[in-house]
């Protein structure tokens, strides 16, 4: 293990599941979650993020490689480091006929490193970070799509964390449900708690994310800070003109190879050239230029490029 | 320790489901019923109908003594497979599982909670049957001085410690069908998967009981000593059916509890 390691929230190494079909859900995952950091985990339906989260959580058992969570090997230590952990893992689940709040009161009742005299003050608390005061004596089967995710969040913040894993918080939220959490984790973060979010909201990523790591294949195709990673991928530059048949002769003569063509714009990725000499030798031939527009990639096409973009869900 | 805590949210987590109230009812309407009828009938003759139906009209207490013999062979385990089965299968499919083993709650502990809170759940179901029984054999029937079935005649208080005891002896067997639950309940993620198993389990183990070839397998079978509770109404009370049927159970306990422990344990929680 790398000294960059120290101190990370959540490390793993080599850590693997086949499952007993022999489909191998994770392959030799090595993620380095530093502390402090809003990460988001990405990667598309069936990729492995869900099944690396439950490992790490001590819900299933790796068949090789070893995973840290809060500096704690885990499964061995979960007993010590869980309740340090708030989870939200693959949507809320609670039981149907009891309320919010006596849901919350029983997970509470579950944890026996906390104080049963505190138990009520805590769940309104957490009932009230998320929203859902007035609708705590509510029964949870009558609970929107929305107020369930929300009961989820009030969970993984029934205590100070100091790691917090989100599988899909924003799940089923409306605009104003997803900005909410968005405050909430921002907030959370502030507070020094580490964020492992994963989701498929890009948008929400390069918002909230201090890092990104992405999976394909139960492989992690690309990790870093999210401006490191988002610098890996080619920016874009579109160019209207008059003579756009002159524009793309001139950018095919640099190596720019055109993508697309349509009336009076011409895009095309830039790779390694340098947008001053496109730019140059764009008017020098008499292409007319009216606008000259470099895009940096965003997020989600990095994450097709990474990922692919069919809709193969790998089986 | 919060232990006591989780079982306590648990058991009660049992007693708020509408259904298992509605099954603790009906457990309660058989034993009105039994005694409606005797009341209204008059008494049995002799060798009719269950047990103890005979002496109904002598004393009241036997009205309890008859549940407790009517209930055994069928409702009262059929009762505990319901509530056993649900117990991991349940949280399983719902999903609350996962939540519980994060906060985190050991996968040992979670179990021993699980099957305590099923098997007080029995104790619970064989105590309101005797006490329901008690209560409405005292207001139809007399009662007074019990003659027990060595001819022997006791006071009506000596009467309710024997029928404490058999209520223990009652639940006791019933934590078998608890274990037997709790252990398929691990199996599953369907929970009505795991009640119908456990209680076509224990109708099958009542089947092999009552085939007289498999003689020699009898007396290892959880449900051949259930009804051994009637030497707890002779004086003095014989113990020798009462001591092998609870080292059977004891045995089978064992057995089960180790099943459910190895399979909780080692299960990967995907739901």
């Amino acid at each position: 293990m790398g000294p960059s390691t120290e101190g990370a929230a959540v490390t793993t190494r080599g850590l693997t599941k086949r499952f007993r079909g022999g489909q191998v859900a994770v392959d030799r995952l090595d993620l380095d979650v530093p502390p402090g950091a809003v990460y988001g985990f990405l990667g598309p339906n069936g990729s492995g993020k869900t099944t690396t989260i439950r490992m790490l959580l001590g819900l299933v058992s790796p068949t090789a490689g070893t995973a840290r969570l809060l500096g704690q090997p885990v499964p061995a230590a979960s007993a010590s480091v869980l309740p340090r952990v708030g989870a939200l893992v693959e949507g809320p689940a609670f039981h149907p006929y009891l309320s919010g709040r006596a849901n919350l009161r029983r997970l509470d009742a579950a944890d026996r490193t906390t104080a049963p005299r505190t138990s009520a003050a805590r769940t309104a608390a957490a009932l009230e970070r998320v929203g859902l005061s007035a609708a705590a004596g509510k029964r949870y089967r009558v609970y929107s799509l929305g107020m369930r995710q929300r009961l989820g969040l009030a969970a993984a913040l029934l205590r100070p964390r100091d790691l917090l894993v989100l599988d899909e918080p924003t799940n089923g939220l409306d605009p104003q449900g997803t900005r909410e959490v968005r405050t909430l984790v921002r907030e959370v973060a502030a507070d020094g708690t580490t964020v492992l979010v994963s989701t498929h909201l890009l948008a929400e990523v390069e918002q909230i994310c201090s890092h990104v790591g992405v999976m394909s294949a139960g492989r992690l195709v690309a990790a870093g800070t999210l401006a490191e990673v988002t610098a890996g991928a080619t920016t874009r530059v579109r160019v209207e003109c008059r003579q756009p048949a002159v524009a793309v002769t001139v950018l095919t003569g640099l190596g720019v190879s055109p993508v697309r063509t349509e009336a009076g714009t011409v895009d095309a990725e830039l790779a390694t050239a340098d947008p001053e000499q496109v730019l140059a030798a764009l008017v020098a031939a008499g292409a007319g230029v009216r606008q000259f527009v470099l895009a940096r990639a965003r997020l989600e096409d990095l994450f097709v490029e990474l990922t692919g973009a069919g809709f193969d869900v790998r089986g | 320790m919060g232990d006591g805590r989780l079982l306590l949210s648990e058991f009660l987590l049992v007693l708020r489901r509408r259904r298992n109230q509605v099954l603790l009812g009906l457990l309660a309407l058989v034993t009105v019923l039994i005694g409606v009828a005797v009341d209204v009938s008059g008494p049995a003759r002799d060798g009719e109908g269950p047990a103890f139906l005979r002496s109904i009209t002598d004393n009241g207490l036997f009205l309890s003594f008859t549940a407790l013999v009517v209930s055994l062979p069928v409702f009262l385990p059929l009762v505990v497979s319901v509530v056993s089965g649900e117990s991991i299968a349940g949280e399983a499919s719902t999903g609350t599982l996962r939540y519980l083993l994060v906060v985190p709650v050991d996968r040992t502990r979670l179990l021993v909670v699980k099957l305590l809170s099923v098997v007080l759940f029995g104790l619970l179901a064989a105590v309101l049957v005797a006490v329901v029984g008690a209560v409405v054999g005292a207001v139809l029937f007399p009662i007074g001085e019990l003659r027990l079935l060595s001819g022997t005649t006791v006071s009506y208080g000596q009467g309710l410690l024997r029928l404490a005891g058999v209520a223990l002896y009652v639940a006791a067997v019933l934590a078998t069908v608890a274990a037997l639950g709790v252990f398929v309940s691990t199996l599953t993620e369907v929970p009505i998967a795991a009640m119908a198993a456990t209680a076509l389990a224990v109708v099958l183990v009542e089947v092999l009981d009552a085939v007289p070839q498999l003689s020699a397998l009898h007396p290892w079978l959880f449900t051949h000593d259930w009804l051994a509770f009637g030497d707890l109404l002779r004086d003095p009370v014989s113990v020798a059916g009462l001591g092998h049927g609870l080292l059977v159970q004891a045995c089978w306990d064992a057995v089960l509890v180790t099943l459910a422990w190895a399979r909780m344990t080692t299960r990967d929680v995907t739901s």
